[in-house]
């Protein structure tokens, strides 16, 4: 085929496919395939085999599937080196669909039309010049069906990978770009602000008891109050977390 | 509040079917040795509307004591209770009328003559009352009449919307574009398989909609919707879908409203077999004993995977549309075991006629 990159230097772009149904994934091969410029890295099957292959292929695009065993696909977004450009693919989502719009990242619908899977590629190109724009944290958090909350939240440490279950993160303090998420006496740090993780929670068992923390409201073994008119709660594991005047409010609120 | 008082219709003709009374009340007074017939007049309608409203009360203890689920004594203890209190307020409310009359000069000396007349006024009482429990019996069973009749409209109406329900979301979104992205797949890479594949989703697509007419169809025809179903799955999911079926025969003749195993079909599928790497089987079982039907549903799922939306959905559509069906009879159990989930439907058999 002729016309090669459209941009001068773009170069051969590696692309990963993630999706567990593997007729979908030979399709969108046949497809990717017969597009200039693109060459298929690797195909994976689930979430985790995905951030493996992502490491050891380093794709510069991934064609990501939602809905799959271990991590689906948001939660692969999300602990993904954010340098790779991602496609979402999805049969029929119109929350997921909604988001995707929202937050300018692309996708492309089942049953797969090969021009707009050559037009997906050809904005990741761009996307990759541009450098990382999008966060994945608040894509997850807008692409939740209506009034469901997170039951897990997925963060990267080295190499492991740790999933918590919500009714297990105690507390989350926001630090710069970051949020420490404490689990069982241990915190995980994850890029994302405290603001969209806060959105995505219960917040019926998730209190915004500081401007800078959040706390599940089950891990609050007691309260203490401190001059000044502020309090301090103290988690059964014994974590100190500061308590504002507002959060005070909000915490009696919720217990009374 | 009371059904006569609750409608302002009903309370002219309840009163004026009340007015014979002021003729009994006035004969009552007037008999030889009693009172003046004027007296007895004045008396007699007042008394006639005042017990009109008291005896209203005896709706309270009517709905307090249904005639057919109270023991006797205390049946007959509230209803004695009643009448004698009643009774007793109606000869105070008479004789202080008696007295106030007395002051006109027209009927001088009636509070003397009234107090002969209070034991006849008192027997009268509870008489009456009998007489207004037994109208208020009357009236407790057509409310519950209406009230039985509006939740059996009621129930129906539910059925009828969870039937529609169950049809609409009978074809997942989901699962046809998904089922099309498979078809255009093997258009490339294994032809005869794509052309199986659309005769396998035309025949889910045909049954179901045939479907849409019935309220009954046979287990067994059931069964064949969802291996119609499971066929059009296997061919996305390849190795990883596997399914075995334990049927006895005769449960396979039994009636059940249509479209109640499929959903659970496609929860097995898209809650369990998807979630898991391995994938697994999907357990169908049907029984038949007892006078009962008993289906089971069993699939694998992988705990560690992310829940998907929208199964609680189908399960409550079937919960409501075996209750509609078999009210109390009907058994419904979902449960999730550490790797495991598990269906069990037990419904009173029902064999085609």
């Amino acid at each position: 085929m002729s016309g090669g990159a459209e941009k001068g230097g773009a170069g051969v772009a590696g692309v990963l496919i993630v999706d567990d149904e593997e007729p979908a994934r030979s399709i969108l091969r046949e497809h990717l395939e017969g597009l200039p410029g693109v060459r298929v890295v690797g195909e994976c099957a689930n979430g985790f085999d995905a951030l493996k292959s992502a490491v050891e292929l380093s794709p510069q695009i991934v064609f990501l599937d939602i809905e799959m065993p271990k991590l689906d696909g948001f939660e692969v977004l999300e602990l993904l080196d954010p340098a790779i450009a991602p496609v979402f693919v999805t049969a029929y989502d119109e929350y997921a669909v909604r988001a995707f719009e929202v937050h300018a990242v692309d996708y492309v619908l089942k049953p797969f039309d090969p021009s707009r899977i050559a037009l997906a590629v050809g904005r990741a190109r761009e996307r990759i010049a541009r450098g990382p724009a999008m966060r994945a944290g608040e894509l997850h958090a807008a692409a939740r069906p209506g009034g469901a909350f997170l039951a897990r939240v997925v963060v990267r440490d080295g190499s492991r990978v740790h999933i918590i279950p919500v009714e297990r993160l105690d507390a989350i303090e926001a630090q710069d770009d970051y949020v420490g998420l404490k689990s069982g006496g241990k915190t995980y740090l994850k890029p994302q602000t405290l603001s969209s993780l806060a959105e995505a929670l219960d917040p019926g068992r998730f209190v915004r008891v500081h401007r800078s923390h959040l706390v599940r409201l089950d891990a609050i073994a007691r309260l203490e109050a401190l001059a000044g008119g502020s309090h301090v709660a103290i988690l059964a594991d014994g974590t100190r977390v500061p308590v504002s005047r507002e959060g005070y409010t909000r915490l009696k609120d919720l217990l009374c | 509040m009371h059904p006569i008082l609750a409608h302002p219709g009903r309370l002219l003709p309840y009163l004026a079917a009340c007015t014979p009374l002021i003729a009994i009340l006035t004969a009552l007074f007037a008999r030889p040795g009693g009172l003046f017939l004027g007296e007895a007049i004045a008396l007699a309608v007042p008394l006639t509307f005042a017990y009109a409203f008291m005896g209203l009360s005896a709706w309270y203890p009517c709905r307090q004591f249904p005639l057919n689920r109270s023991r006797a004594l205390p049946l007959v203890l509230a209803h004695a209770a009643a009448a004698g209190l009643l009774s007793a307020m109606w000869v105070v409310f008479a004789a202080l009328l008696a007295g106030t009359l007395g002051l006109l000069p027209v009927f001088t000396g009636l509070q003397a003559r009234f107090g002969t007349q209070a034991i006849a006024l008192f027997a009268a009482g509870v008489l009456l009352y009998l007489l207004a429990a037994a109208l208020n019996y009357v009236l407790v069973a057509l409310e519950a009449a209406a009230e039985a009749e509006r939740r059996e409209a009621e129930l129906a109406v539910l059925a009828r919307e969870a039937e529609l329900a169950a049809l609409k979301a009978q074809i997942r979104p989901h699962f046809l574009f998904n089922s099309l992205n498979s078809i255009s797949a093997l258009a490339t890479t294994d032809p005869p398989r794509a052309r199986q594949m659309c005769v396998r989703l035309g025949d889910f697509l045909r049954r179901s909609l045939a479907l849409g007419e019935k309220t009954s169809i046979s287990v067994g025809e059931e069964l064949e919707l969802s291996r119609a179903y499971l066929a059009v799955e296997e061919l996305r999911f390849g190795s990883r879908l596997e399914v075995e079926e334990e049927l006895d025969e005769r449960g396979q003749t039994c009636l059940v409203p249509p479209l109640l195993l499929q959903p659970l079909v496609e929860n097995a599928v898209r809650h369990g077999i998807a979630t898991r790497v391995e994938g697994g089987i999907v357990r169908l079982g049907v029984a038949c004993g007892a006078g009962r039907l008993r289906i089971l549903i069993e699939n694998p799922y992988d705990p560690e995977s992310p829940p998907r939306p929208g199964s609680g959905r189908g399960l409550v559509n079937v919960r409501q549309r075996l209750t509609a069906r078999y009210g109390e009879e009907a058994l419904f159990a979902a449960k999730r075991l550490a790797d495991r989930y598990l269906v069990v439907i037990s419904v009173p058999v029902e064999m085609p006629a």
